[in-house]
């Protein structure tokens, strides 16, 4: 039922991301369990140790590479994919859910005439369909979905799918990608600082209303600091102004699935509640003990937030260390 | 320049998901839709567009009559004239993208707006699957946007950052929150909104490439445990997060 699994894996100045890596683990788990070779493609103009994919069961590496593939281009990138997917024969895709593998699967698959699955949280083979689950409305449902086309395209979420060791021994090949279409192309990155993004963290401290206003975050950019995590917003303080969209978790902002979410001041609207419900742990603080966040969270202190973040902080200081 | 702006209806994002019978979709009694979010930022950046550089604009959805409405929503913030692919099946992204590429191939399109994703789906597919099936190049989730004649600078938002990136017209954008600040429709506009032309266009579903096979409600998450109402909760806090939860 499938003929090649291909990853497609993402990398950022020459460093593979870790949901590149989670790319290639189900590649190589769905490949050993239907019995099909499986590779892996980066494209890029450098790579550091693209052996290591190998750790996760990919054996067959190849770089897709030209000196713009520096930055990221849709058209050269889906260019060089799709000419490398033909020519190998393979029928299943399988992205990272990241920005750039959210940009660039869709444009794969159109010109592979293929059905997309996007932001999969979970793909098996089921009665000989490849079968994924994936959240929509912001996680208040679950549809389960099987492409029908013969080429089949999948993005994964990040934090979801686990990375499972399994050492094959690695053949890294380089293919030249001779003038790519650079129609669309990145020429440049800002940075918005060195600051952890919210969507990729995996300890995520976030603030709302409860906070009474901007210049309390930060209590919540302290704590964040010392788990090392990520701060995020509701949207209220969003469009208060006191903190940017990048930051804002729920419907209309980033679904996170962070192992620690801990919503500090955040009563937990349904939209809020939407994006941040599968994370494995969820803390609140919040001194509304009748508030809606209460209902989903796993350890919970109906407190004032300016009673309870600063010895909070303090004690963590003493046992974490990172 | 000729420019598009694409919208979808969906569920109000206040909406509590229930689902149907036959378990596919969702139940649709008693639910409000409203225009997409995201298109509200597609729409007023089609609207400037025009504002700065003239030319025409067109609101095109794909759906049944129910779409008229959100469609009027964009005529009363400023847009000429709108399309209604109209379709009563349930498409998936690839079959909205097929109508939508047609349609702009054939209305000789420079420029097509529509939100980054809808938010009853969240599939983050259409603008690209559009782009690529009418030959366009394609910026998403787009956050400043830049005309030099033919040449296009835009700043899409990524991971801890904006990434820039140089294309050109024909192109299809993706507008993310941040892009604008959509303008609210004033009762002139509303009262325009009524007179301006919305074609309908009636046309066969494409076959879809992915199918639904079920709709569900993810398990629901038990309450956990309330440790305890002020600060002299934190060190079980602390010792639960690292013996129990280990997550830290």
């Amino acid at each position: 039922m499938a003929k090649m699994i291909v990853a497609v894996i993402e990398q950022r100045d020459g460093k593979i991301k870790k949901a590149g890596y989670e790319a290639a683990s189900t590649a190589a788990a769905l490949a050993s369990k239907l019995g099909c070779p499986v590779a892996a493609l980066i494209p890029a103009s450098t790579v550091e140790n693209p052996e290591k994919i190998a750790n996760y069961g990919i054996s067959d590496i190849k770089i897709l590479n030209a000196s713009a593939f520096a930055n990221y281009s849709q058209s050269g990138y889906a260019g060089a994919i799709v000419d490398q997917v033909n020519a190998m024969g393979a029928d299943v895709l399988v992205f990272a859910n990241t920005a750039m593998g959210k940009d660039l699967a869709p444009f794969v698959a159109a010109k592979l005439n293929a059905g997309v699955v996007a932001d999969a949280t979970h793909i098996d083979d089921e009665g000989g369909k490849l079968t994924a689950i994936r959240p929509i409305f912001a996680g208040k449902a679950l549809q389960k979905v099987v492409p029908t086309s013969e080429i089949k395209v999948f993005s994964l979420r990040p934090n979801v799918f686990p990375l499972v060791e399994s050492s094959v021994a690695p053949a890294v090949t380089t293919i030249p990608i001779d003038s790519p279409d650079l129609s669309s192309a990145a020429v440049e990155i800002k940075k918005a600082g060195e600051k952890l993004d919210v969507a990729e963290a995996d300890i995520v401290v976030s603030g709302g209303r409860g906070l009474k206003d901007a210049e309390q975050f930060r209590l919540i950019e302290e704590l964040a600091a010392v788990l090392g995590g990520a701060v995020g917003a509701s949207r209220a303080v969003v469009d208060a102004g006191w903190r940017p969209h990048s930051e804002q978790v729920g419907q209309t902002g980033k679904t996170v699935t962070p192992s620690l979410y801990i919503a500090c001041g955040i009563s937990g609207a349904i939209q809020h509640l939407a994006g941040m419900t599968s994370s494995k742990y969820i803390v609140a603080i919040n001194k509304d003990k009748d508030a809606p966040i209460f209902s989903i969270a796993d350890y919970g202190i109906t407190g004032d937030v300016f009673e309870v973040l600063p010895p909070l902080i303090e004690e963590l200081k003493k046992v974490v260390s990172h | 320049m000729k420019i598009a702006v694409c919208v979808s209806n969906v569920p109000d994002t206040a909406t509590k998901i229930k689902i149907a019978a036959g378990g596919k979709e969702i139940d649709k009694t008693g639910v409000t839709f409203i225009v997409n979010p995201y298109d509200e930022f597609a729409i007023e950046e089609a609207v400037k567009t025009k504002e700065k550089f003239g030319g025409e604009t067109v609101v095109i959805s794909v759906g049944d009559d129910p779409n008229k409405e959100i469609m009027r929503k964009a005529l009363a913030m400023g847009i000429d004239s709108g399309v209604l692919l109209k379709t009563s099946e349930t498409l998936d992204s690839n079959g909205v993208a097929t109508l939508l590429a047609e349609e702009i191939k054939s209305g000789d399109y420079d420029i097509v707006f529509m939100g980054k994703q809808s938010v009853d789906f969240d599939s983050s597919t259409t603008g690209q699957l559009t782009a690529q099936k009418a030959g366009f190049n394609c910026v998403s989730v787009c956050v400043s946007l830049e005309f030099d004649g033919n040449n296009i600078t835009a700043e899409r938002e990524i991971e801890g950052g904006r990434e820039v990136v140089k294309t050109t017209l024909p192109a299809v954008i993706t507008a993310q929150k941040g892009l604008n600040e959509p303008r609210y429709p004033n009762l002139k506009g509303i009262m325009e909104a009524k007179r301006k032309p919305l074609a309908e266009k009636p046309l066969s579903a494409p076959a879809p490439l992915v199918e639904v096979v079920e709709l569900s409600l993810p398990p629901a998450k038990a309450a956990g445990k309330i440790l305890g109402s002020d600060a002299s909760a934190v060190p079980e806090l602390v010792r639960l997060l690292r013996e129990e939860a280990k997550v830290i």
